[in-house]
């Protein structure tokens, strides 16, 4: 196990290492410098600017320099906002998106339960076959056609909720929602699957057969050993939240990190995106960590296989 | 004629003749994988109208430009934010479809263009929406052929060396695998679409670098499965060739799981071009995209909601047709399913 995990960490740092030195490099590929912008500068005070910020410097001392920096958590400064340092933007802007990844996920997780155990024991009937349909629809229609839509009819038309902006409660029932919609699909999905299956196997007919009572069987025997391979959907549903959350929070005008990515991107506000870029990274990489290690820990198989290789 | 009627006799027997060849023929007509696979997919209703809702949108994406005159970037500001207006279904009110916006207005009285039908209406700068949206879901299926392409031919292959031979090739191939899985796809798109300018071109390479690796995971598990079965080990006692192995004997094998696995490829490829275009990375003005229309058509959504709603239906009903078809796909030619 201890060697699994090592094994793990040791191909994280060398994704991180590539990541970062990737992203440095086409940082210096792009066109455009900090100071290119101010027209009154002359070549002399550009030069001393330069010669501050270590730009002057060969290609790779400034690589080692940003590497150096980096690891103590300084990203820069960005071209747009008066200097001021990447790593306080990323900050600053992390709240409102972790509270909306967290919301979706949870509102995500119990609807897409109840969903799918609900298919499963009603196998083949038309509960069984709505869930489906809701399973379809959530995984197939793009997240900002879902979330036009309720803003246009529920914040626009109905007026029952904010159209956009967050502050407070109120704010978070729209997004949340529409960022959750692909949480309860897939979750719905897999838990019927996952409960069909245990469903069919001998030792669920064995504690029928003891006379235990329906909700005992249901409850201890099947959910809970359904529930296991829900881990293995965390990856998947890890990288869909990031993506869901730089659409979501350009249409709902939520200040967080989507948002200002994608208008960095818009403004080509390089260092900004650069270093949102690796913090994303660092999320997804963690994650995978996570649900890897967590399936070693849950599946015996798996953790045997990973020690081996 | 009654049945009490009818005596029985026995003349109205005979002796059936058993022969012990009878006994072993096989009376009704084998069906092969494949016969079997087509008959389940097509008694699956939601892969059925997948696939014909596919069929539609690919003769309307090419056909559809044809029936207006206009080109998708002729610009005239005196057709300006027209609601959409088709012949006959205009005089079905509930429609929507009589040119008269939701202030009531007739639009194409007002701006002088009552001859004119623009099916899915214009745009604020005066473009036929209706070429712009089939123009837009061009580019979907492109994306689509494009993310089948990759997987077929970089997944397949980098899979099959990578499993099939095995030891230190194998090891490394795996390695920078899963390397490349740790980095979030999404990531690499926006920074290769950065140092190259949005566009088609740049979406492509950017896909051609990322969208190959769930293909080549699944190919390599199959091929190492494949490897141990007697009939391939028969194959290679007989003297054949590397190459004739994989064709010949491994690759019908796969084909399936191959099949499955580009079909859930291509809704996640039309999803990620979408999703650039829509916060401005992918296609660039006056190329129109799915993606790109919707996020257009949000500007004034309150006041021109047509805008908005037919590439946002378009899109959804791509997304769910390759869902549909993929789901289809995968009850019909998964062999645990085989009865």
């Amino acid at each position: 196990m201890a060697r699994f995990v090592l094994k793990r960490l040791l191909y994280m740092l060398i994704t991180l290492f590539i990541i970062t030195s990737f992203t440095f490099f086409l940082m210096k590929l792009l066109p455009g410098s900090p100071f290119n912008n101010e027209e009154k500068l002359t070549d002399q005070q550009k030069f001393i600017l330069n010669e501050k910020y270590g730009l002057n410097d060969p290609v790779p001392v400034q690589y080692f320099n940003y590497m150096g920096n980096l690891v103590k958590g300084d990203m820069g400064v960005s071209f747009q906002y008066d200097n001021r340092p990447v790593s306080t933007m990323i900050a600053e802007r992390i709240g409102p998106s972790a509270v909306l990844g967290v919301e979706a996920t949870i509102i995500g997780t119990i609807i897409g339960l109840i969903l799918g155990i609900a298919a499963a024991l009603k196998h083949n009937t038309s509960i069984d076959y709505l869930s489906s349909l809701i399973a379809v629809l959530g995984i197939s229609i793009p997240s900002f056609v879902f979330a036009g839509v309720l803003q246009y009819y529920v914040g626009v038309k109905l007026e029952w909720l904010p159209v956009a902006l967050w502050d407070g409660p109120k704010y978070h029932v729209l997004p949340a929602l529409s960022l959750s919609v692909f949480v309860i699909a897939t979750v719905a999905r897999f838990m019927r699957t996952e409960m069909l299956e245990v469903l069919g196997q001998d030792y669920i007919t064995t504690a029928k057969s003891k006379g235990l009572s329906n909700l005992v069987v249901i409850w201890k025997h099947t959910i809970r050993n359904a529930l296991i391979p829900v881990v293995t959907i965390l990856g998947p549903l890890a990288i869909n939240l990031i993506t869901g959350t730089l659409i979501i929070e350009k249409i709902f005008a939520v200040p967080g990190l989507g948002f200002q990515f994608v208008s960095s991107i818009t403004l080509n506000d390089y260092p900004v995106i650069m270093a949102t870029t690796i913090f994303y990274s660092v999320c997804f990489i963690i994650v995978i960590l996570i649900v890897d290690i967590l399936y070693g820990v849950i599946d015996p198989r798996i953790r045997v296989a990973g020690g081996k290789g | 004629m009654s049945m009490h009627e009818k005596q029985l006799n026995n003349d109205l027997f005979q002796p059936a003749v058993r022969s012990s060849d009878d006994a072993e023929k096989i009376t009704k007509e084998s069906t092969s994988f494949w016969q079997d696979a087509r008959r389940r997919l097509f008694e699956n209703k939601g892969a059925v109208s997948g696939l014909i809702i596919i069929v539609a949108i690919l003769l309307l994406a090419f056909l559809g430009p044809l029936f207006s005159h206009n080109g998708f970037d002729d610009q005239d500001t005196s057709r300006t934010n027209l609601p959409p207006r088709v012949p006959v279904l205009e005089k079905v009110g509930f429609l929507g479809l009589d040119g008269v916006d939701i202030r009531g207005v007739d639009q194409y009285k007002m701006k002088n263009q009552k001859d004119n039908y623009y099916w899915f209406g214009t745009d604020a700068l005066g473009r036929d929406q209706f070429v712009r949206v089939w123009k837009g879901t061009q580019i979907s299926l492109y994306i689509a052929f494009l993310a089948a392409a990759i997987d077929m031919v970089i997944g397949v292959a980098y899979g099959a060396i990578s499993g099939y031979y095995g030891g230190k090739t194998d090891n490394i191939m795996q390695r920078i695998i899963e390397i490349l899985i740790g980095i979030p796809n999404l990531i690499v798109v926006i920074l290769m679409i950065l140092i190259l300018d949005p566009g088609i071109l740049s979406i492509t390479f950017a896909m051609v670098i990322t969208g190959w690796t769930t293909m080549a995971r699944i190919v390599r598990g199959q091929i190492l499965k494949l490897k141990t079965q007697e009939y391939v080990l028969a194959s290679v006692t007989l003297g054949a060739k590397s190459s004739r192995i994989l064709t010949k004997h491994m690759f019908p094998n796969i084909l399936g799981s191959i099949i499955i696995t580009s079909m859930f490829t291509i809704p996640s490829a039309i999803f990620t071009e979408a999703f650039l275009s829509f916060i401005g990375l992918g296609i660039s003005p006056p190329t129109a995209s799915l993606g790109s229309l919707v996020n257009e058509g949000f500007k004034s959504l309150q006041i021109y909601p047509h805008l908005v709603l037919y590439p946002a239906v378009i899109i959804s009903l791509i997304m769910i047709s390759f869902n549909l078809l993929g789901d289809g796909l995968r009850d019909a030619l998964d062999p645990k399913m085989r009865k």
